[in-house]
């Protein structure tokens, strides 16, 4: 042992790796990762980490409407909530630590540039119901969005304010009913591939349609047979995601949206994968009559740990008509929010929500956008396919890829590989979670065995695809070696092991109260 | 191009590895009519700097609520976040994470969710909250459909000082649903007439408070008859902030409480994205719509939380889902969760009273200006005034002169009959002076 000058160690001492001896910390925190617990469970109630004025005056002009009851919310001191937060931040996996290769989540790197131009004060302390001569710019950047949207894909209209891509789904299939209705053909059904989001099913029986499943072919892709035997005169529409959730292109898109038309139907588009089609195809081109797009996804807003998102929808000549209030419009010089069924929008079907939309995200990917270029745009379709198929390439040896041929910008895999070794999909990504990498989308979509579908984006370096397809490949070494105890109890080393859903469930506990304390939930 | 790491020799290595000549090899499969070999129609890629550069001119043409006067509520209220909030949003491990499906990864986000949720439940008096929807608006028309799951009645009764923007977006979505829909006349003060409204198929009625005309309602009474005709009581908050004065709605005897939550640690953002509120009774809780996050414990019997109750999402139900709702509001919901630990119940109580303290100010200086008239009696930041004048135009030439002057209620409801009401609201970020400035340029207005 080698001392410095006081005497302090500057070496480890040999021999005392105690690797699977690890003992537990006392006091419960693991180094870096403190352990935290909820704000409730804090002494000092009456704290606050806000300095207000005293109120000048009282409130006797409420009388009984006065709250008396307490209502039990801590108040932290600013030291305090920083520290709470941030120890918490450090127990989430996060795009700007590792690829988060979820499939059809298009996890990309999220540009600060765009979280910079989000918060200029004239986007970001602008009310939405000032008057429209104050907000010109606010406006017009959404119609400049809006042209970017048409002009990607190649649509007429597009309806900017549903909130998330299930919203756009909703507004999608508001508008296909809206267009039926007037004509006067009401009609009952909607058909969905088996492979589909289950937002779309979702979306169609919220909004009172029967769902009905089309069956898919051995080389995944929607039965175009069994298309045709189901359309008929009440069915309304047919949701088709394309790029498919197995990641490939459906070849035979422009049959399929003639199959529909041809039958009084529309084609809905879930434009969830439109990242890898991007400045290269134009859903316009393929018969498509509405398609969501999620910002948050293909035009790289932040997903925030479970949204705000955003999610457009570009709309037909046929459905443009019906699209909801608002909507902007130019009137020579001047950008006009057309709130109100009337006008050009006599036919709207409703409104969707409150305001015009997600204008922070608008600001974000208008942003993204300018930033790329039409021409940026098409490499980035091209890098997140070129992405996809190597890492499709470098794993296909050991683990099986559920379809042959190129796939597009997610690679799917069954869990074929996996027989005879008792390690299930499950295991195999919570041990992809101890090597430092967020598991991929698994068990999804539901027509392939165990799937595990990879979607890395165009923002992986070639050198981050190779340390992740190392680790796979190890991985799956180890599991075909029997080395089934590195699976069956991982993760080892994330801030939680494996947590029990079914208790969660069996006993809902969905918010602290003060007479159940930590650890209760043990017995 | 600066987001995209590949260079030209990653790019031909992989395509060999891969066994392609070309890019276009991997395309193969888009029929060619739609294969697209140029760019499309649109400018090419610009630096950080142009960009910066181009839309800091687009928001330079909107005059901001900070730039003067500024009155505006009626469902979007500008107030003061504290800058800690904004930093800590912005954490690469918040902003740039997914929804938390791999929970032993996502611990942060699944305790501020239980977090937020048990913040949610103790604000409105209710016993189970969910982990946010998109905003005060949708979250009032799952309220409907949940109403109608649970009473299996088929119509909804929405009070006339509901804000028409939430009517007209429950309506879209309750119609489709086979759900009826009567909303009641706008009155300044009358939440209570949705009980004249309910009959044997009636699911719910819907009231607000304060009312988009600022009233403050007591709605105990409307609670019981509502219960008692076997209907659901769906209270609806647009002012979050109110709640730190006002009765919960709990403790007045709601079923569902739906609020818009932009008020807390969210900006005015032209109107998004906000964060909707949506709390409700435990024995309801199946038929919530939504993410839930609950308390669990993992392998080793420490304490976590994971996503629970899927049962209900579309992720798992599918077409039998009670919503479709996927992505929520999640980080919007964090900054609530931050400042609403950063205020704690002391910090919100005084919070709410300097807001009603300043709408109290902004009162007493309209009083002294000939010709307007205070129409709502009762209510906690904003209230309606009537003018002698077209509202609309008024604001429009209060604007000119820098002052925003609230909402005229015909830019909600252009046919509704009130086009010299408007609606005004004050928070802790109105001066004395914004208000002398307003009460000055009205008397000269009319």
């Amino acid at each position: 042992m080698s001392m410095n000058a006081v005497g302090r160690p500057t070496r480890p001492v040999p021999g005392l790796t105690l690797a699977g001896t690890i003992p537990a910390t006392l006091g419960g925190g693991r180094g870096l990762l403190q352990d935290e617990g909820l704000i409730f469970e804090r002494e000092g109630w009456d704290s606050s980490g806000v300095d207000l004025p005293e109120p000048s005056r009282d409130a006797a002009d409420l009388g009984d409407m006065v709250r008396k009851a307490p209502m039990r919310l801590p108040g932290l001191s600013e030291p305090e909530a920083m520290r709470h937060y941030v120890r918490l931040s450090q127990k989430n996996h996060a795009i700007d630590l590792a690829l988060y290769p979820l499939g059809s989540c298009t996890m990309k790197h999220n540009p600060r540039l765009n979280e910079k131009m989000a918060r200029l004060p004239g986007f970001a302390d602008v009310h939405p119901l000032q008057p429209q001569s104050t907000v010109q710019g606010a406006l017009g950047l959404m119609d400049q969005l809006a042209h970017w949207l048409m002009t990607l894909t190649g649509m007429s209209a597009v309806a900017m304010s549903p909130k998330a891509g299930a919203h756009g789904e909703l507004c999608g299939l508001l508008a296909i009913r809206a267009a039926h209705e007037a004509r006067g053909d009401a009609r009952k059904r909607v058909l969905v591939p088996t492979s589909a989001h289950g937002t779309n099913p979702a979306t169609a029986a919220f909004v009172g349609y029967e769902v009905e499943e089309i069956a898919q072919t051995a080389d995944g892709r929607v039965d175009i047979a069994d298309l045709a035997a189901k359309l008929g005169p009440d069915v309304a529409a047919i949701m088709v995601t394309n790029p498919n959730t197995c990641g490939l292109f459906e070849r035979d898109v422009i049959e399929i949206a003639e199959l529909v038309h041809a039958a009084g139907a529309y084609f809905y588009c879930d434009g969830a994968n439109f990242n890898a089609i991007v400045g290269r195809v134009r859903p316009g081109d393929l018969g498509v009559d509405a398609m969501h797009i999620n910002l948050h996804k293909t035009f790289s807003t932040p997903h925030g740990g479970g949204g705000p998102g955003s999610g457009p929808v570009v709309l037909s000549a046929a459905l443009a008509p019906f699209a909801p209030t608002p909507f902007v419009v130019k009137r020579g010089e001047v950008y006009e929010l057309v709130e109100y069924r009337e006008g050009e929008a006599a036919q709207a079907f409703g409104r969707l929500c409150a305001f015009h939309g997600q204008m922070g995200m608008y600001v974000r990917a208008l942003s993204y956008m300018l930033s790329h270029g039409a021409d940026g745009l098409k490499q980035v379709a091209e890098d997140a396919v070129l992405n996809a198929n190597y890492i499709k390439a470098r794993l296909s040896g050991v683990m099986s890829a559920a379809f042959e041929g190129p796939c597009m910008h997610e690679a799917l895999f069954d869990d074929h590989w996996l027989e005879g070794t008792g390690i299930t999909t499950l295991d195999f990504a919570k041990a992809m979670i101890d090597e430092g990498f967020h598991p991929m989308t698994m068990y999804f979509p539901l027509v392939v065995h165990g799937a595990m579908l990879i979607e890395p984006t165009e923002t992986e370096s070639k050198a981050e695809l190779d340390r992740f397809c190392d680790v796979l490949l190890l991985l799956a070494q180890a599991a075909k070696a029997g080395d089934a105890e590195r699976f069956k109890g991982a993760p080892f080393h994330a801030p939680l092991r494996r947590l029990d859903e079914t208790l969660a469930a069996r006993k809902p506990r969905l918010r602290w109260r003060p007479e159940l304390s930590v650890g209760v939930a043990a017995e | 191009m600066r987001y995209l790491p590949l260079s030209p020799s990653d790019r031909s290595a992989m395509l060999g590895v891969i066994g392609a000549a070309t890019i276009d090899d991997l395309f193969v499969d888009v029929p060619h009519a739609a294969r697209r070999d140029q760019p499309v129609d649109l400018p090419f890629h610009q630096g950080e700097l142009e960009v910066e550069r181009a839309l800091s001119a687009l928001a330079a043409r909107n005059r901001t609520a900070g730039q003067g006067p500024f009155f505006c509520g009626a469902g979007a209220y500008r107030h003061h976040v504290p800058a800690t909030v904004d930093h800590i949003i912005q954490r690469s491990e918040f902003l740039t994470s997914y929804t938390p499906y791999q929970p032993e990864i996502a611990q942060g986000t699944l305790q501020y969710l239980f977090e937020f949720q048990t913040q949610v439940a103790a604000l409105t008096g209710m016993e189970v909250a969910n982990a946010s929807m998109y905003d005060g608006s949708t979250a009032t028309a799952e309220a409907v459909m949940m109403a109608a799951r649970v009473t299996r009645r088929g119509k909804a009764v929405l009070s006339g000082g509901l804000h028409p923007h939430y009517a007209r977006t429950a309506e879209t979505l309750a119609k489709v649903a086979g759900v009826q829909v009567q909303r009641l006349d706008a009155a300044i003060d009358g939440e209570a007439a949705v009980l004249d409204a309910i009959d044997d198929d009636t699911a719910c009625v819907v009231v607000q408070t304060p009312n988009l005309f600022g009233t403050v309602t007591d709605v105990t009474a409307i609670a019981a008859a509502a219960q008692a005709k076997g209907a659901l009581l769906i209270v609806v908050v647009t002012e979050v902030v109110s709640l730190g004065l006002l009765k919960g709605p709990g403790e007045m005897g709601a079923d569902i409480v739906v609020a818009e939550g932009q008020s807390i640690g969210n900006a005015l953002n032209f109107g998004g994205p906000y964060v909707g509120l949506f709390a409700a009774r435990e024995i309801y809780v199946r038929q919530m719509p939504g993410r839930l996050c609950g308390e669990t414990v993992d392998a080793d019997g420490r304490r976590g939380f994971v996503l629970t109750l899927s049962t209900r999402e579309q992720h798992i139900r599918r077409d039998k889902a009670t919503s479709n709702i996927c992505t929520n509001s999640g980080l919007c919901a964090l900054a609530f969760t931050i400042h609403m630990s950063l205020l704690g119940e002391v910090g919100l109580r005084r919070l709410a009273a300097i807001n009603h303290a300043k709408a109290l100010d902004l009162r007493d200086g309209l009083m002294g200006v000939p010709g307007v008239e205070i129409l709502t009696e009762r209510f906690f930041n904003e209230f309606a005034i009537r003018v002698p004048t077209d509202a609309a135009a008024l604001v429009e030439t209060l604007a000119g002169q820098g002052i925003l002057a609230g909402v005229p209620v015909s830019r909600l409801s252009p046919k509704g009959g009130m086009d010299d009401v408007l609606l005004l609201c004050a928070t802790e970020t109105t001066t004395s002076s914004d208000i002398a400035a307003l009460v000055a340029a009205l008397k000269g207005a009319f």
